[in-house]
């Protein structure tokens, strides 16, 4: 956690001019680099009044495109928290030989560009991949279909609720659980009843997280999708299709949708981190040196 | 009958040193998951990318488009992380050294280009520094183009890669002893001098990580690049694009042989990064 300020002592960079010349170099960028973009995207959306904004929104298309991501998050966020879960145990509450190499893999698909992730899916279920004849010769769709969204929408999302439930249950270590084990819990109540509690915001916020990514997700779905308009087309794409289209009003109409979603993740954060203030100073830590 | 687990090296198949169930149903979902959806696309990919042979793979991977766009690429990106170490460095400063109103929305807006779709971001970005943008109107004055120019992708690619530096640097920052602050103004040391000789030293590590971890995400950007570049062959094509374009056109060979490229650099700044990470975490605990 963060220490304190300390008003007291006097510190490098303190100085009235440096703070003054720090502070407004800083803040005047983050209005160029942060606030600017997300202000323009409303108030272009709004540029033409409400009912305008309102009728951009509710195209057949976009109406669609949001169908199919939420359908895309349902399925895809529910599925990478399960695997969160059992992959965080696996690593936190045993050690085994090439756990460092697993936690590694996990965190693959942050550093494998979305392009390269969808042109590998493409190479596994396409007509030109690994499965491709077999797929075809079954009259099974994958790629260029909701499956393909979904699994490449998983691949970009897989570390988001392991890499937040990991450092907090390494950090907690298994004496609960070890104790309620000797209790006579089962596996199933260890996790229920004590692991989980213990890391609930850690989880909700790896979900919020994920689900912001999954419905925002655009090159990997973009090469895996084939982008058919108002059939494949998640709601990224539908935004970059529109404005390809000139229908610029519709494209800034459905990115409100996305950058809503992001600002309630953001919202969700805060939250979240504020709630976890709040429960450790009820409780404080009980390992010394944290 | 054999129990399974004797097949296998002392402790492989038991939950080792654990009373906790569980140990075989977590770790095999886990393998399971890892295997089907991390692992099995990029085997998949490798075993296209060899079908090329290796003069294959050569002829597609020197040819002047694929090596104008890797130049692009990686030129736009280091200007990014050049951006980002900067200001991140500067961001972090200020959310931890500094009281100010607003403190606590700054620090929740640090982490928007994580949360803000990535097409989003090209979308606003373009409109932005457009000809009739609210920042591209008063530069065009001045003779300077952003949207479908190199500077765009360097726009985008630094957007998108913002949280990096300030994320890794803002702990070891608020760590910091004021000790050793104190000990340099002792003996005389300007803050200049002390923030020269003392805090970066010890932040750099950290600042070098994120730096990295920036430069690596803007390679691979996509969503936000294509939107702004204008995406000009030998101009402003970045090599995520050219991949896409290859598939567009059936040329599965130079798709995967490109794709295949990418993923090696990826590895090679992963391992970068790890290395200047475990460094860091050494140096961390050798701070004490």
């Amino acid at each position: 956690m963060a220490a304190p300020v300390n008003r007291n002592r006097r510190r490098v960079g303190d100085g009235a001019r440096t703070r003054a010349v720090l502070l407004t170099l800083v803040l005047a960028t983050t209005a160029v680099a942060l606030i600017a973009p997300l202000a323009v995207i409303f108030s272009e959306a709004f540029a033409r009044g409400f009912s305008a904004y309102a009728e951009a929104l509710v195209r057949p298309d976009t109406l669609h495109a949001i169908g199919l991501t939420i359908i895309t998050a349902l399925v895809c966020v529910p599925v990478n928290v399960g695997f969160g879960i059992a992959a965080a145990w696996a690593v936190t509450k045993f050690s085994f030989p090439g756990r460092n190499l697993l936690l590694a893999v996990v965190e693959l698909p942050f550093s494998i560009s979305p392009i390269v992730a969808g042109v590998a899916y493409l190479f596994v279920y396409g007509g030109q991949g690994l499965f491709g004849p077999f797929l075809q010769a079954h009259d099974i769709k994958i790629v260029f279909a909701l499956p393909a969204i979904i699994l490449a929408s998983m691949f970009v999302t897989a570390p988001f609720v392991v890499r937040e439930l990991v450092p907090l249950m390494m950090a907690q270590g298994r004496d609960e659980e070890e104790a309620a084990v000797s209790l006579g819990a089962n596996g199933f109540d260890v996790l229920r009843l004590v692991t989980l509690p213990n890391v609930r915001f850690a989880l909700l916020y790896g979900a919020a997280l994920c689900n912001a990514r999954v419905m925002g997700e655009f090159g990997a779905v973009s090469v895996v999708s084939g982008n058919i308009r108002g059939q494949t087309s998640t709601l990224a794409l539908q935004i970059e299709l529109l404005y390809q289209d000139s229908h610029v009003l519709a494209a800034f109409a459905a990115a409100t949708v996305l950058a809503g979603v992001a600002l309630f993740t953001l919202v969700a954060k805060y939250l979240i981190e504020r709630a976890e203030r709040a429960r450790e100073e009820r409780a404080p830590p009980r390992r010394p040196g944290h | 009958m054999p129990r399974l687990r004797f097949a296998f090296p002392a402790g492989a198949g038991r939950a080792p040193r654990s009373v906790i169930p569980g140990f075989r149903l977590s770790l095999g979902l886990m393998l399971l998951y890892l295997g089907l959806i991390v692992l099995l696309p990029i085997g998949a990919l490798l075993l296209k990318a060899a079908d090329v042979g290796f003069w294959g793979y050569i002829a597609i991977i020197t040819s002047p488009r694929t090596i104008a766009s890797f130049q692009i690429t990686i030129a736009t990106a280091a200007a990014a992380a050049v951006f980002n170490a900067v200001y991140g460095l500067g961001l972090a400063w200020v959310l931890v050294r500094y009281e100010f109103p607003g403190k606590r929305l700054l620090d929740a807006m640090v982490d928007v280009p994580f949360a803000l779709p990535t097409a989003v971001a090209g979308l606003a970005l373009t409109t932005l520094f457009a000809k009739n943008g609210w920042f591209g109107a008063p530069l065009a004055q001045w003779g300077i183009q952003v949207a479908y120019a190199p500077a765009g992708i360097v726009c985008a690619m630094a957007f998108t890669s913002i949280p990096f530096v300030v994320r890794t640097v803002q702990p070891v920052l608020e760590d910091m002893e004021p000790e050793l602050e104190e000990a340099a103004a002792t003996l005389g040391a300007s803050d200049l001098t002390t923030f020269r000789k003392v805090i970066f030293p010890t932040l750099f590590p950290a600042f070098l990580a994120g730096t990295s971890l920036a430069f690596a995400r803007s390679l691979g950007e996509f969503g936000a690049v294509v939107f702004i570049a204008g995406n000009q062959p030998f101009r402003t094509e970045i090599v995520a694009l050219l991949t896409f374009i290859r598939l567009e056109e059936y040329d599965y060979a130079a798709a995967a042989a490109i794709a295949v490229t990418m993923l090696g650099l990826a590895f090679l700044m992963l391992l970068v990064v790890n290395a200047v990470q475990t460094w860091h975490q050494r140096s961390a605990l050798g701070e004490g």
